[in-house]
């Protein structure tokens, strides 16, 4: 900076000691710091790139992309590319020779089960049938539509024939239609039947289930968080071990522990039959059910209500209630128009933060949940230990999806600038 | 600073060089020690080759995410049945030819040695193992259950029943519970009536299940005495009861049984020494070592031979084997070919039909 401020410079442009206009000199030494800044954050955001970013696309990308249909059946796609308003009901001799010719090279290069399992997502039983049908292929004559329904007469179904045909296709929406609770059936697609329907309602489930947790976190967190805030040093600190020391423990530890306290045979149950209060046969079903997973998740997802609602009352001068108690307000309203106003902002982050942990939670409703305390993230994990990938990544981009929705709201409600996690 | 950092990543490449280590992938647990102390210490020892167990959930999804990122750390791997068939067929493993597995002990050729189906493309079968159900015979004297039929009457045994989440040999369990024989189960369940029927069968003691998900889970609820009888592997109720001394009995009445495999994953960095590893734990010899240390029954003739012993030195193990001849009596296989193409379908039914 130091040729900046040179007498040097006269004329009406302004120039350094070495003649370049003032001006440029200044630019490129800003730049430079701006550089070097950047360099600074530059791991930061390699890692965020790595970690988040490149697995999320990826995850996105699987949920509406196959192939393992279309790079096996080169034949079938095609014929699908060069008919596409065929008759499923009725497809012509030459979508059967196509046929024929591609599964006996799909028996050659080994991805018969690449082919089957990409049908089998929304064509159930296509599998064996792809199996059976690769193995023989090669024996087969023409007329090849007779030759193959010979083999096995589902080969003629309408609804294997859609799903071929939507499988030809290396792009597809089907994951995100059976995400929505739509089957193939022999017409299209359709809503499936009363009694597989699962996955809206599951999602309806998670959310209500999470905003529930979030209540009562809330519920619990506050007079705590109160309490850490305004109690002397010393005390606080020991009752901060008391929030922390459960916070730090494993989740897997305390979600057992809350299973030993509250089932049938558990010590909760066992306290109350001693005192009384209810009879042996009368114990109380508070584990296995929505219960056990509403009280283990509100336990465990609580620090993370306590901690940001703590770190907002904090910094809450108590002069400001004293101040509304002299002039005569209640306590209560002394509360609700002076203390709580000051304290939304660790509502809302905390909310928020428990909120969104809830909607993925997966181990603690597994352990505890039984047969109504099933989360969505539940069958996203069975998808992906069964390998259909595509359909546990287009049910984890809605959940991805609402809760974008969600947090976008809340910015347009509440103004994301106000979210303060300590 | 940057010599360092040169001086480090240098030896760390050096270090994955000199890496020639088989890794096997198994389930942990009991199940996971067995096949170390049988399988993965004596080889090591006896070939001089160093080989290490790793634990995994369920090594079917772990193996399918290595082969498809090309980056395959497993040399073996132990998978269910069906995961075997199904990551084979798409060609995820490496085929492996039964020719090449050493004769039985008696001189028997791997190929009629091995019990049908034990051995498949790209798998060999370490040991069978079964869903059975077990009660505490403290808990319930007097009349026992024997049947299937028996774990859904609340009338003549009340009290809460422990069932696996999930649809696979569950749905099976119900049928046979509900009077199909175990050769008609799969027949049955093909059709969406026989679906309707394994459902309505569960129906019938809906309200007084408690699910379980770990394998460890069942024989706890047992202990616990939250239930009186659960469906289990048979091997957790064989440990709760030979190595802590728990009053369960299992019922082989139903049972749902299958085999468990070794398989190459596709690229495995040491697929030469991973076979070798292999045809040692397959022989007959390794698989009596494995049925030492756990209740799962193995797959050569030629290894049940003669009689098995337990790791304590005294508990004679063909009693607590699936394929004893005396627990065989109704007793089905898993069909694999059923449930590669079933799974998902019957697993969204069975989640719907939970949420009801």
């Amino acid at each position: 900076m130091a040729e900046a401020t040179d007498p040097v410079t006269q004329t009406a442009l302004l120039t350094t000691a070495d003649g370049r206009p003032l001006k440029t000199a200044l630019a490129e030494a800003q730049a430079k710091a701006r550089r070097r800044a950047f360099l600074l954050v530059v791991p930061l955001i390699l890692f965020v790139i790595m970690t988040f970013l490149i697995p999320i696309g990826y995850m996105l990308k699987r949920s509406f992309e196959h192939d393992g249909f279309a790079s096996s059946a080169p034949a079938m796609v095609a014929w699908f590319a060069a008919n596409p308003d065929f008759d499923p009901t009725n497809p012509p001799e030459e979508a059967y020779a196509a046929l024929v010719s591609d599964l006996a090279r799909m028996q050659v290069e080994k991805t018969t089960g690449m082919a089957g399992t990409r049908i089998n997502y929304s064509v159930p039983g296509t599998i064996s049938l792809f199996k059976g049908g690769a193995r023989a292929a090669k024996n087969l004559t023409p007329p090849f539509k007779e030759a193959l329904l010979a083999v096995d007469a589902e080969w003629g179904r309408p609804a294997l024939w859609r799903g071929m045909q939507s499988a030809s296709h290396v792009y597809t929406a089907e994951f995100y239609l059976v995400a929505s609770d739509r089957k193939l059936t022999d017409d299209g697609w359709a809503r499936g039947g009363d009694k597989e329907r699962i996955y809206l309602y599951l999602f309806f489930k998670t959310f209500l289930i999470s905003g529930i947790i979030t209540f009562l976190c809330l519920l619990l967190a506050f007079p705590v968080a109160h309490l850490l805030a305004t109690l002397p040093m010393a005390k606080s600190s020991l009752l901060m071990i008391f929030v922390l020391l459960p916070f730090w423990t494993s989740l897997l530890v305390r979600t057992t522990s809350w299973i030993a306290l509250l089932q049938e045979q558990g010590v909760a149950n066992d306290l109350l039959v001693a005192l009384g209060l209810i009879t042996e046969e009368g114990r109380l079903t508070m584990m296995y059910n929505m219960t056990g997973t509403i009280v283990a998740m509100t336990h465990v997802l609580l620090p993370f209500m306590i901690l940001p609602l703590y770190s907002v009352m904090k910094v809450i001068p108590p002069s400001y209630a004293r101040a509304a108690r002299s002039l005569g307000a209640t306590s209560w309203t002394t509360f609700r128009r002076v203390y709580l106003p000051q304290t939304l902002p660790g509502i809302a982050a905390g909310s928020l933060l428990v909120f969104i942990l809830a909607v993925g939670y997966y181990i603690t409703p597994a352990l505890v949940g039984g047969a109504d305390g099933q989360l969505i993230s539940n069958l996203i994990s069975f998808h992906m230990s069964k390998s259909n990938w595509s359909l546990a990544a287009a049910i984890a981009a809605m959940l991805l999806a609402s809760i974008l929705l969600l947090y976008w709201l809340y910015d347009r409600l509440v103004g994301i600038d106000r979210l303060k996690f300590g | 600073m940057k010599k360092l950092l040169a001086l480090s990543t240098a030896l760390t490449v050096v270090g994955f060089a000199a890496r020639a280590e088989v890794v096997v992938m198994s389930w942990g647990g009991a199940y996971g020690e067995a096949q170390t102390e049988a399988h993965v210490k004596p080889w090591s020892a006896a070939s001089g080759i160093a080989a290490t167990m790793v634990d995994s959930d369920n090594p079917a999804p772990a193996v399918k995410a290595m082969v498809e990122a090309g980056n395959v750390t497993v040399d073996v791997a132990s998978l269910e049945y069906a995961d075997a068939i199904r990551l084979c067929d798409e060609g995820m493993l490496e085929p492996i030819d039964v020719a090449s597995l050493p004769a039985g002990a008696d001189g028997t050729p791997a190929a009629d040695d091995f019990l049908a189906g034990a051995v498949t493309e790209c798998g060999v079968s370490t040991d069978i193992w079964s869903n059975v159900f077990a009660f505490d015979s403290s808990k319930i004297t007097g009349t026992v259950p024997t049947t299937a039929a028996d774990f859904f009457d609340l009338e003549k045994f009340p009290g809460k029943r422990g069932l696996k989440k999930g649809a696979k040999a569950v749905l099976e369990f119900a049928l046979m519970a509900d009077g199909v024989p175990a050769a008609e189960v799969y027949n049955v369940l093909n059709t969406p009536e026989g679906v309707d029927r394994a459902f309505a069968k569960l129906d019938t003691i809906k309200s007084d299940v408690v699910w379980w998900e770990a394998g460890a889970q069942a024989p706890q609820l047992l202990a616990d005495g939250e239930v009186t009888m659960t469906t289990a592997y048979n091997g957790r109720i064989f440990a709760a009861a030979i190595n802590e001394g728990k009053p369960f009995q299992i019922v082989w009445d139903g049972q749902v049984y299958e085999n468990e495999m070794y398989a190459i994953p596709k690229g495995a960095p040491n697929k030469d020494a991973a076979l070798e590893f292999i045809k040692y734990a397959t022989s007959t010899e390794g698989l009596r070592a494995q049925a030492q240390h756990i209740s799962y029954g193995p797959a050569r003739k030629s290894a049940l031979k003669e009689e098995l012993i337990f790791k304590d030195g005294k508990t004679v193990m063909a009693p607590h084997l699936p394929t004893a001849p005396e627990n065989m009596g109704n007793a089905l296989e898993t069909s694999s070919d059923f449930w590669v193409d079933h799974d998902a379908e019957l697993n969204e039914r069975f989640q719907a039909w939970l949420a009801q």
